[in-house]
């Protein structure tokens, strides 16, 4: 290694992993392209442009040492609920939900930030925390709380899928952290026991969209609309899709938001399953890498952070994917490096970054 | 410190553990995916595929035109004229009201009609178009399809409307046509049903014969977007043309015959004796179908059905009547069948007693000594008593229905009535009473229980004419030349009723139906006249002096009949007429001499009736909109009434 004319910097960065994500967004674009009818604009150009800047954004991040990534993880969740409750305050009203905070030159949504946040927050509570604490109730009220903060805050601008994302990144990251499982069998237990209760004490609304979800034929031009669309656009795509420029769903504009959050259905009727498969495996091996980048890290706080980290990516992808198969509800989550717009892929390329800088302390395998 | 050493490494492990159980779950998770969608692009693939296909593709049907019906020289009688329509695809409709709103002002429309289109609207289930306007002119047209582009779900497009050149003097013989009804539509959920502009028959011939005019709808396939802009046309299937039907009908004199029945309500049935083709088959007053395609208008309706001249009624085939005197040529057929001969003497002194009721003659001061040709000639009641009640109802009877009353014939109108030919087996069956001498004379005279329908009385004359057993027919064909099997009549019987006939007609004031004899040189026709008493003259009425049907109101006024036919010598046609309390068959004759002018000279005809209509106001369209304007007149003040209750719960201007 150190007679390399490569510096060693250069070397640690796994370019694998990176040529990977830029290929998946390679694609992404392609399928940008399409959902323009075959222009650049306004989709696929500014995206990738977004796409280099946030790169070397997870780059200089995946410089940050471990000590420093533990000790800025508190300020900076601090700071996002500060944030959060900015944005309740004088937050910018959009599609009917408060989200962005107008920072003039970029419209800042801590919600978003707030993902990988509470996963590194928390990996570095449970750090602090001493080992035998873990099985007692000291290492889950402050957790419950650290989630359940924003968790609220976020439900309440309203944006479910987000808030359920941090809720997800956050349990995980208390579920890897060891504390007892037998707590979430039994929270599981209990929501599954309230089920009934929340259901007869929904609005009427709040029931049909469950309704819908369920059965989205019954109401085929309001919210079970998209659904069916986008399963006509992957269903009619096939093994191998219609062809790149082909799709008729969303050319014709029977698949809505074809370049945001049904950015894969577009994808499926043009590539058909293979193209499908192909983002699946993409997802797999970077989620994978960062579960084996978690399993080699030497410390707590590593070991934590990066499969949570990995963990959110997997939410992120596997979430939209199951909403536009249908077989999630629709709750608004985009499909990261694929689906029109900065968000998310800003999100996973902090994961990324972090992942590589945690990758940079990975111990020799021993395994 | 030992402790914490040892925790750290389990929790090391416990990690490690729990990570490995993550990853898994996330393995799965990703498999479901792929499971997931394997499913939905290969074993569902076809459906979607299908779905995907009816997203993009607008199969748009076009409503055949219907075939042409004309008549027997090829004139048309129903034909189809280019119409403009407006429709509105609600599936389509980004911003309903601002679309609207565009038309109103684009063409005119009224508040009424934005109240029903939004009506329309709400109800309708998406795909099925909003008829908006119909029969527009084409600067209009023109004027929306430049707008549509702006106008998504608005959608302007020309059809072929129904026409009928000779409106009501057609009405009962074609019938109209009209949007499909809902029933239909659930009945067969064929898709041509619901299209915009397309008609099915409603009524007469357009309902009977609805196979064969309807022809095959054309289909244009286009690809659209979700919002309904036109991206592509893929195919375009044309429509194929209903067939033509041929009618018998001879459209001149079919519209001759409507125009002289006047202001009349009446029926004109004319038959070729070689044939049985109906040359006219008329029924006055009449609905417009031209009007009636369009959609008919509730003040129409109730104009139509307020009328007592019931123009919804097809007489010729729904007027049952007594046939009156008009059967005494029939009656004599009958005698002469049973051995009457036909010099024999009966005296008539204006009265016929049967037991302790008197029976009178016409002429009540009697004809004096009378033979069979006479009889007919001078319509002898007294006559036809003494003959008829000699041979009885059941020897009658069979030369009635040999000759064509109470007969089912064979045409395309769903509704029809048959009348009735009593004898003493039916009113046993039917009043539960025997036959009396009384019910057969009254029969002789073609009263009591004989019910007939125009129609019926047209073949009686197309019978007796030509000695053969003539269906009717209106359809023609090609192949069918003279028809029907000989009756069997003696010609030396049908020769004297022939010339009994002639007389009624040509034997200048002594023939009882001498005014209509035909104003042609070298032309003989002969005919009977009959009056059909529909109240019986009263002892009161008599000694009131109210013998004379004229003097009773129009509704208690006898029918007047006449059947002819002409030449005598070789008879080419055969008419019945019928004029609904019309007095006596005098005014019928005279409506029938007119029509039998018109085949044989019509330019004379056409003369003669330029003067009576100049008399009566006009022409049946001008009459018919004098009638709506007098009518609309009477009514305004109810409808003034009425209208602030129904104003109210409209919305402001």
């Amino acid at each position: 290694m150190s007679n390399s004319l490569v510096p060693v910097a250069l070397r640690r960065i796994p370019w694998g992993i990176l040529f990977l994500v830029a290929a998946l967004t390679g694609f992404g674009l392609a399928v940008l392209y399409s959902a323009a009818g075959g222009h650049l604009m306004p989709w696929a150009l500014p995206q990738g442009v977004r796409f280099l800047g946030f790169l070397v954004g997870a780059i200089v991040l995946s410089r940050l040492n471990e000590r420093q990534l533990k000790s800025l993880a508190i300020p900076a969740y601090v700071a996002l609920v500060v944030l959060l409750v900015g944005v309740e305050a004088l937050g910018v009203v959009g599609g009917g939900s408060r989200r962005w905070l107008d920072l003039k030159i970029i419209r800042l949504q801590p919600s978003e930030l707030m993902k990988p946040a509470i996963v590194v927050a928390l990996a570095a509570f449970y750090d602090h925390l001493p080992a035998a604490e873990v099985r007692r109730f000291n290492a889950i009220w402050p957790a419950a709380l650290m989630i359940g903060l924003p968790f609220l805050l976020v439900l309440v601008q309203p944006d479910l899928g987000t808030a359920l994302m941090i809720a997800f990144g956050g349990v995980t990251a208390m579920f890897l952290a060891g504390v007892p499982v037998r707590l979430f069998v039994g929270a599981a237990a209990a929501a599954a026991a309230l089920t009934p209760i929340a259901l007869a004490r929904m609005h009427d609304y709040q029931r049909s969209r469950i309704e819908i979800f369920l059965n989205p034929e019954s109401d085929p031009l309001g919210t079970g609309y998209h659904i069916i669309q986008s399963k006509i656009a992957i269903g009619s795509g096939g093994v191998f899709g219609k062809g790149f420029l082909n799709g008729t769903q969303s050319h014709l504009d029977y698949l809505p938001e074809g370049h945001t959050d049904f950015a894969f259905a577009t994808m499926a009727e043009e590539w058909g399953l293979a193209g499908g498969i192909g983002i699946i495996l993409a997802y797999a091996v970077v989620v994978g890498w960062g579960m084996r980048v978690a399993l080699g890290a030497p410390t707590r706080f590593g070991r934590i952070a990066a499969a949570g980290l990995a963990t959110t990516i997997f939410f992120y992808a596997t979430i939209n994917m199951l909403m536009v198969m249908g077989l999630a509800p629709v709750v608004g989550i985009p499909l990261p490096l694929i689906s029109w717009g900065g968000s998310a892929m800003m999100t996973v390329l902090i994961c990324l970054g972090l992942l590589m800088a945690i990758d940079r302390h990975r111990k020799p395998a021993r395994l | 410190m030992k402790s914490r050493v040892l925790t750290d490494q389990a929790l090391a492990f416990s990690f490690t553990r729990r990570a490995l159980m993550l990853g898994a779950a996330q393995l799965g998770a990703g498999g479901l995916l792929v499971g997931r969608m394997a499913w939905l692009s290969i074993a569902q693939n076809a459906k979607y595929d299908r779905l995907a296909e009816s997203n993009r593709v607008q199969s748009q049907l076009i409503p055949p035109r219907r075939g042409w019906i004309v008549d027997r020289n090829g004139r048309p009688i129903a034909v189809n004229r280019t119409s403009f329509r407006v429709d509105l695809i609600p599936d389509r409709l980004q911003d309903p009201d601002r679309a609207i709103d565009e038309l109103r002002q684009l063409l005119a429309l009224s508040h009424d009609d934005v109240a029903r289109i939004k009506e329309a609207l709400d109800k309708a289930p998406g795909y099925q178009p909003v008829p908006v306007i119909e029969n527009l002119d084409y600067e209009r047209y023109a004027a929306v399809s430049v707008r549509q582009p702006d106008l998504p779900g608005v959608a302007p497009s020309s059809g072929f409307a129904r026409s009928y050149p000779a409106g009501a003097a057609v009405g009962h013989l074609v019938g109209y046509v009209g949007p499909a009804t809902a029933e239909q539509f659930q009945a067969t959920r064929d898709p041509l049903l619901i299209t915009p502009g397309f008609k099915v028959g409603k009524e007469g011939l357009e309902k009977s014969m609805e196979p064969w005019l309807r022809g095959k709808a054309g289909a244009k396939r286009t690809e659209v977007t979700a919002h309904g802009r036109l991206v592509a046309e893929l195919t375009t299937r044309p429509e194929q043309m209903g067939h033509t039907l041929h009618l018998t009908i001879d459209a001149g004199l079919q519209e001759y015959a409507a125009r002289r029945l006047g202001p009349n309500s009446g029926a004109v049935s004319v038959i070729d004796v070689a044939t049985g083709g109906l040359l006219a088959f008329v029924s006055m007053p009449a609905y417009d179908p031209n009007t009636f395609s369009d959609g008919i208008s509730p003040t129409e309706w109730a104009m139509l059905s307020g009328n007592d001249h019931l123009p919804l009624t097809n007489k010729v085939i729904q007027g049952l009547y007594p046939p009156g005197s008009t059967v005494k040529p029939m009656v004599a057929l009958a005698l002469l069948q049973w051995g009457v001969a036909a010099d024999e003497i009966v005296h008539c002194s204006g009265v016929y007693r049967v037991g302790n009721a008197q029976f009178h003659c016409w002429r009540h001061s009697g004809h004096g000594p009378i033979d069979m040709r006479r009889a007919i000639q001078q319509s002898c009641d007294v006559y036809f008593y003494t003959m008829g009640r000699r041979i009885g109802i059941d020897k009658i009877a069979p030369m009635a229905r040999d000759l064509g009353l109470g007969a089912k014939f064979d045409l395309p109108y769903a509704m029809q009535r048959y009348g009735t030919v009593p004898d003493s087996a039916w009113k046993l069956r039917r009043y539960k009473h025997p036959w009396t001498a009384a019910d057969t004379v009254n029969a002789a005279i073609g009263q009591g229980y004989m019910l007939v329908n125009p129609l019926q009385l047209s073949v009686l004359a197309a019978r007796i004419a030509s000695g053969r057993a003539l269906d009717p027919r209106l359809v023609l064909n090609r192949r069918y030349g003279p028809q029907g099997p000989s009756l069997n009549i003696p010609p030396s019987h049908l020769e004297l009723v022939h010339l009994g006939m002639r007389d009624v007609v040509n034997t200048g004031g002594v023939g009882s139906g001498s005014a209509s004899r035909l104003p042609l040189a070298g032309i003989e026709m002969a005919g009977k006249t009959g009056s059909a008493q529909v109240r019986r003259i009263s002892m009161a009425d008599r000694r009131a002096g109210r013998t004379a049907s004229e003097a009773l109101p129009w509704k208690y006024r006898d029918h007047g009949h006449f059947i002819g036919f002409a030449p005598v010598e070789e008879p080419r046609y055969a008419i019945a007429v019928t004029l609904e309390h019309g007095n006596h068959g005098g005014a019928a004759g005279q409506v029938a001499r007119d029509v039998m002018t018109y085949l044989f000279a019509p330019d004379r005809a056409m003369a003669t009736l330029a003067t009576m209509e100049s008399g009566w106001g006009g022409d049946i369209a001008q009459r018919m909109a004098a009638d709506v304007a007098r009518w609309q007149a009477g009514h305004l003040q109810t409808a003034a009434d009425q209208a602030p209750a129904e104003r109210s719960t409209g919305e402001p201007d």
